[in-house]
């Protein structure tokens, strides 16, 4: 038995063996097509009909959405998602594609929203049927996310948006869009208003969604333009001018840092129907085994021997800080380990893909459409994909100034 | 994977003990009257003494630090490894002139020697008898066979043993000797006929080390013939886990007072803390000591509840405790500008310990080397 189960309560104990039961039977098996690393680079609407099928069972079988009352489509239970999300890791599940709306915009709902929106909008959230993108980054507002510029203006019991967003993750599949946008604008940040977007029936209509290309080639995130799009007040989150306040909620939940749980399944490796391996040391310590570079081993080089055990340590620091992190007497500051996730989980891949790529030599320039590539070139690829993540999200150096200031108490470098 | 308990093994009583002594050494050991005790005299030259506070030891003592992992049987607490692990992070946070990092070492030691002579050199050592081990070299080589002390016909030992820790504030000395057998090791009293110590300058000004020399010195055998190197090794995790511990308390101590330095010294009409050029490296410093923090009570906990890869866990803490002890000084040195490069600064006490440290038992890059080995295989 393991040490998460030993200290379940009665309704978690009877929750996990009911997982376990359903999982058994309705594993949904190898995807029909391919499946991308993650669910903010899918693109073929093959795949992320599959995935939300996926979603669809499993809220069915009540594993999403499992602390949330039953009035708003939850399961009514106590911490019992983080159940869920175990046994179906363990389960090696596909992930689940609707991570915006369950991460980020079913919290920012459920703690700020009236109560016939929550009801009307989060059971088809849980269950994947509408899919949500995050309507914060503008061309001008990246880190300096409060210098929002698309603006909503009041017209009766209606707002009319008007605006440019981007890097608008799964824009080009979402329904529904939570908004960070101006409502005044003379007061940087207690002129902000947050608004939940049916921005899929607005298309032609209001909404404009254009793929942007990565750097590297793939379509992954989106702009979204706003032309005089009018919706209803009663999709206003909290008050007027209250915005700021409510993305806070979000991000906190976006970083792991929130009260509620983000449903998770995973762990079926999407690598495995193409041979190929990426993202763990053991893949890379295979990769050098029996890659050939410089005319040896690559295992064999004193340096990049050194680089693999660097990335070992800390990937395990990164498990043994989450471990410390549940006990209070280790840590200073309760914040301390968690604020680090996102910063650290990021930098980790990106050097992990940044390793691997020079383990590879000159092969490594090779792309995923080379058929001498190692391992698929998926390794490159990755190293390419890894800056969105550094990047977004409060890009890493914001993410460094949050700690300075929150955890060391540092003075504000804005 | 056998199970491990989540909190590393720091129940009630660990923590109270971590945290009586840092209120302690916070009372009795702190920077300033630190700087008064060692560094007094700042001439290259001044005369090689060892500087400590031999009341305080007893004082430590009567608190029963030194027991805290001697088995009961010997007379001993016998509390899990993290206890030990959290006295020698206090330890490092004060940057404590004592033999207590040593003599827990010791004890690790001597619990993996199996002998009644162990057990009897540890209940001296729950009664406060300072300890330490001499196992390495004039080259400095931390295997478990690197001795160039000899076991004669007579059976008294002869040869030299280098870098021997905290050597001057010890009774006694654990010391590996070659035998034809292998290796086996003795405990020689400091004051032992045939055995001479000569104390090294060295920079750290809160350790000593010294060279001991051997001319047919009498001491115990402590362990069966030939298996002296199994003891050490048996004991290395928890070796390399204290001194990542000091690491970690030292590093803990740099970062906060670079930090309040940070928050007060203002230039350019801004305190330092909020250029990003000075708050950014800050936090680095503090993602590293989590990670040396948190590998090292891994690696102390895997050494009572699975012991096949303590070794592995514990090189994992070493190299990044060193890493980070260089970083970390060097960082504290650098922000506090022109008063960090002086002698009236605290901030070289903590600097100089931990280049002290981050190099004992080898290196960031030693220990990856030998994990490579470990984790990879050989290289051809």
């Amino acid at each position: 038995m393991s040490e998460s189960e030993r200290k379940d309560s009665p309704e978690q104990a009877a929750f996990r063996a009911q997982c376990q039961t359903w999982l058994s039977e309705n594993h949904p098996g190898r995807p029909p097509v391919s499946i991308p690393q993650g669910a903010l680079e899918l693109s073929d609407p093959a795949a992320m009909a599959w995935l939300q099928q996926w979603q669809k069972s499993a809220f069915d079988a009540g594993m999403i959405g499992c602390d949330y009352p039953t009035e708003v489509g939850g399961g009514g239970m106590d911490q019992c998602q983080s159940i869920a999300n175990q046994e179906m890791q363990r389960a090696k599940t596909p992930y689940l594609p609707n991570i915006i709306g369950m991460g980020m915009a079913a919290p920012t709902i459920f703690f700020h929203a009236q109560d016939d929106v929550k009801a009307e909008l989060l059971p088809k959230l849980f269950s994947g049927e509408h899919i949500w993108c995050q309507g914060f980054s503008e061309p001008g507002a990246g880190s300096d996310l409060a210098n929002q510029q698309t603006f909503a203006e009041k017209d009766g019991d209606n707002w009319v948006i008007n605006g440019h967003k981007v890097w608008t993750s799964l824009a080009h599949f979402a329904d529904w869009m939570i908004l960070l946008c101006r409502t005044d604008k003379e007061d940087k940040y207690n002129g902000l208003s947050y608004f939940v977007v049916p921005i899929k029936e607005a298309l032609g209509k209001g909404v404009t969604v254009r793929p942007l290309i990565k750097m590297t080639g793939q379509t992954g995130f989106n702009e979204v333009l706003f032309d005089d799009l009018v919706i209803p007040d009663r999709y206003r989150l909290d008050d007027v001018g209250a915005g700021w306040k409510v993305a806070m909620t979000t991000l906190a939940h976006e970083r792991g840092a929130g009260p509620l749980t983000t449903p998770a399944s995973g762990g079926m490796a999407t690598e495995e129907e193409s041979g190929v391996s990426v993202g763990s040391i053991g893949s890379l310590i295979d990769l050098a085994k029996s890659h050939q570079r410089l005319g040896q081993t690559a295992a064999d080089d004193p340096a990049l021997r050194d680089e693999i055990m660097k990335l070992m340590i800390r990937r395990e620091a990164m498990q043994q800080n989450t471990r410390r992190s549940g006990v209070p007497a280790l840590t200073d500051h309760p914040m301390r380990i968690p604020l680090q996730s996102k910063l650290v989980g990021t930098e980790f891949n990106q050097d992990l893909a940044e390793v691997a790529y020079r383990i590879e030599g000159a092969a490594s320039t090779l792309y995923v459409n080379d058929d001498n590539a190692p391992a698929g070139g998926q390794w490159p690829l990755a190293y390419m994909n890894s800056f969105g993540v550094t990047i977004a999200a409060g890009a890493n150096e914001v993410q460094r100034n949050i700690l300075g200031e929150r955890v060391l108490g540092l003075p504000k470098s804005k | 994977m056998a199970e491990q308990p989540k909190n590393f093994g720091f129940g009630e009583d660990e923590v109270m003990l971590r945290d009586s002594a840092r209120k302690f050494l916070a009372d009795h050991c702190s920077s300033d009257k630190l700087h008064r005790l060692v560094a007094d005299d700042y001439h290259i030259e001044r005369p090689n003494e060892c500087v400590w506070d031999q009341g305080l030891w007893q004082q430590i003592v009567d608190l029963g630090w030194t027991a805290v992992c001697v088995p009961e049987a010997a007379g001993g607490i016998g509390m899990p490894t993290v206890a030990a692990i959290a006295l020698a992070e206090e330890v490092g946070r004060a940057a404590f002139p004592s033999p207590l990092s040593v003599t827990l070492g010791a004890t690790f030691v001597l619990n993996a020697c199996d002998s009644p002579e162990a057990t009897m050199a540890l209940t001296d050592i729950a009664a406060g008898k300072a300890t330490t081990l001499a196992m390495t070299d004039e080259t400095g080589q931390w295997s478990s066979e690197a001795t160039t002390v000899q076991v004669n016909k007579d059976g008294g030992l002869d040869g030299l043993a280098a870098f021997v820790q905290d050597a001057r504030k010890c009774a006694q000395f654990i010391v590996s000797a070659r035998s034809e057998a292998g290796v086996d090791l003795y405990l020689v009293d400091a004051d032992a006929a045939g055995l001479s110590l000569s104390a090294d300058r060295i920079i750290d000004l809160t350790r000593d080390q010294a060279r001991l020399h051997f001319v047919n010195v009498q001491g115990v055998r402590l362990t069966t013939s030939g298996t002296g190197a199994n003891a050490i090794d048996a004991a290395m995790p928890a070796l390399l886990s204290l001194l990542a511990a000091d690491m970690v308390g030292a590093g803990e101590w740099l970062l906060q007072t670079t930090v309040e330095y940070a928050k007060t010294r203002v230039q350019f009409e801004r305190p330092l803390g909020f250029f990003q050029a000075v708050k950014h490296p800050l936090v680095n410093v503090m993602l590293n000591i989590d990670n040396a923090k948190s590998l090292t009570y891994n690696a102390a906990c895997a050494f009572d509840h699975d012991p096949g890869e303590a070794l592995k866990l514990a090189r994992m803490a070493k190299s990044e405790a060193s890493d980070m002890a260089v970083f970390s000084s060097s960082r504290a040195v650098q922000f506090h500008g022109g008063i960090g490069f002086t002698w009236e600064c605290y901030v070289h006490l903590f600097f100089k310990r931990q280049m002290h440290s981050q190099v004992m038992l080898g290196d960031a890059k030693y220990q990856r080397a030998l994990l490579a080995d470990m984790v990879i295989g050989k290289a051809a």
